[in-house]
């Protein structure tokens, strides 16, 4: 699925639920299981620091796809690490780095991705980016 | 609950009916800054429209006025501080100011290598920062008395610390983050028979403590306007004229002098040496409306209040079983701190929020105290004169409703 394609999707999902609860309800359930980070990548050179909560995250390259892995020390916010993996994950370094994330403002979490949010978030998308563009110069 | 009319003085602060994601706003996050009654709103409105002009410099009629009106508000904190003289009263932008100021002027004048400046455990950045900047720069050592885990201070170890090298100590009078009153009579008292001058950051007393700096025999004490009702971009810095005479300007500029040669300017005096460049002028003379609405309520009224209040809170929130309260002094105002078992404050913070109650998470720019405990930062509600037992049970069931959710 390209990139827009799990956007929509998620859009649609997040249609269903009725009110706020709902929604970070299932939010921190995705925060629940999204698959932790290895150990041994949980580290500070892999820190992406917000004021508040704290992201690791990881990039592998393999047959062409960039696949992330990442970890959060609060539950809201890992599970807004997750949507951003399941959009993010898997595709190729040209298509993460022209990304337009336009599904986080569609289903009312515009406000998690303010960059005075101070929740690691904006800066973990930077740096997706960044490694993505790394990649896709070589 | 009957000292004073709450509701006609939740009347007073407009914002208060406000609507949030919905619900009516609880508004706890006073530690932050403050919400302003009608009567600095207005103030505001006047100042603009009938008194706007430069002070201190002009002889025309508005800057007069304005002039006049600014050094009314000086008078009424020399008033409100029972200080000695209305010249001991430094406007400031704020308590961060203040604070630089002493460090940087004081520390110029008087530390030397080899000092050491005493601060404690609980301090906001802006009481830790200023300190290790000119403690580099002199080659002094900052040096920390540590706390309990109830957060009160350990007095024991801040006798240990006070020798003939400590040439200073700074210390907040309340802790933002944990509410701690910290005993400033006992602690200037101890640092006074060494000759050590004491600055207490009055940031989070000052609007829930009456603070007779010469009863207290205090030297510096540094607050922020908007924290106590008034507007932002204000703050005062008093400081005892033996101190204030022998410290070097802060900043240079306008306002600041008597007679400036390229050869060598000759400093205004007190307060104006310290107060370069225009002020905020409209914040100045609008934060004379907040002090006069304090003052027609009565300080001595709004802490009996605000402790009943935070009584209640502290009673209401132990009984939820996940609740671990952080800062459990004895000697407490305003401010509640606490985590929610297992779950980060940050996570709270956005539930909370979602039902419309405001709170302040994180570190509170206490980055130390938290490694202190060993937490990533803290959950706290803080109280302010127009807060009531419906903004707790409102903060009770939002905290309920988190763990729900969280844990």
């Amino acid at each position: 699925m390209t990139i827009n394609e799990i956007q929509d999707e998620l859009i649609s999902d997040f249609a269903f639920f009725e009110d706020w609860m709902a929604k970070y309800e299932y939010i921190i359930q995705l925060g629940k299981e999204l698959p932790l980070i290895k150990d041994e990548y949980k580290r500070d050179d892999l820190l992406i620091k917000g004021c508040q909560s704290r992201v690791w995250l990881h990039a592998d390259y393999k047959d062409g796809k960039v696949v992330f892995s990442a970890d959060s020390d609060a539950i809201i916010t890992k599970g807004l690490v997750s949507l951003m993996i399941k959009v993010l994950s898997n595709q190729k370094p040209e298509d993460i780095v022209n990304a337009d994330l336009y599904f986080i403002d569609e289903i009312g979490l515009k406000e998690h991705l303010s960059p005075t949010r101070a929740n690691g978030l904006v800066a973990m998308v930077k740096q997706m980016k960044l490694y993505a563009m790394a990649l896709n110069s070589c | 609950m009957t000292h004073f009319d709450i509701q006609s003085i939740r009347a007073d602060f407009p914002i208060l009916k406000s609507q949030v994601n919905g619900k009516p706003l609880v508004y706890l996050d006073n530690g932050a800054t403050t919400q302003k009654p009608l009567a600095v709103i207005d103030a505001i409105r006047k100042y603009y429209t009938e008194q706007n002009s430069n002070v201190h410099r002009g002889v025309h009629y508005l800057s007069q006025i304005a002039t006049d009106a600014y050094e009314v508000t000086r008078r009424k904190v020399q008033d409100y501080l029972h200080a000695e003289h209305a010249h001991e009263i430094i406007m400031t932008s704020g308590t961060t100011q203040g604070i630089n100021m002493v460090a940087s002027s004081f520390g110029h004048a008087f530390l030397q290598e080899g000092d050491e400046v005493l601060i404690s455990a609980m301090e906001h950045h802006s009481n830790i920062v200023p300190w290790q900047m000119i403690c580099e720069e002199k080659k002094a050592t900052l040096k920390v008395i540590p706390i309990h885990d109830s957060g009160e201070l350990d007095m024991q170890a801040y006798s240990g610390l006070l020798n003939e090298r400590v040439k200073f100590v700074a210390i907040t009078y309340v802790s933002n983050t944990l509410g701690t009153i910290n005993p400033v009579k006992d602690i200037i008292e101890e640092a006074h028979q060494y000759g050590i001058p004491v600055l207490i950051d009055g940031a989070q007393a000052i609007q829930h403590l009456a603070i007779d700096v010469q009863a207290l025999d205090i030297d510096f004490l540094a607050f922020s306007g908007h924290k106590m009702y008034g507007p932002t971009g204000i703050g005062v810095l008093y400081g005892k004229e033996k101190w204030l005479d022998v410290m070097p300007p802060y900043q240079g500029g306008g306002d600041m002098i008597k007679e400036v040669k390229f050869e060598k300017t000759i400093y205004n005096e007190l307060p104006f040496k310290f107060e370069a460049g225009t002020p905020n002028i409209e914040a100045g003379i609008c934060l004379s409306a907040a002090i006069d609405y304090i003052e027609a309520i009565g300080l001595a009224n709004i802490a009996l209040y605000e402790a009943e209040l935070l009584a209640y809170a502290t009673k209401a929130l132990t009984e939820i079983e996940e609740i671990r309260l952080i800062g459990t002094a004895r000697e407490k105002s305003s401010v509640i701190s606490f985590l929610l078992k297992g779950a980060h404050p940050y996570d709270v913070g956005v539930i909370l929020d979602k039902l419309g109650v405001a709170v302040r998470t994180g570190h509170h720019c206490t980055q130390p105290l938290m490694d202190r405990f060993d937490i990533p930062g803290t959950v706290r509600a803080s109280i302010a004169m127009y807060n009531t037992k419906e903004d707790i049970d409102a903060l009770v069931e939002a905290v309920k409703k988190a763990a729900m959710m969280l844990l």
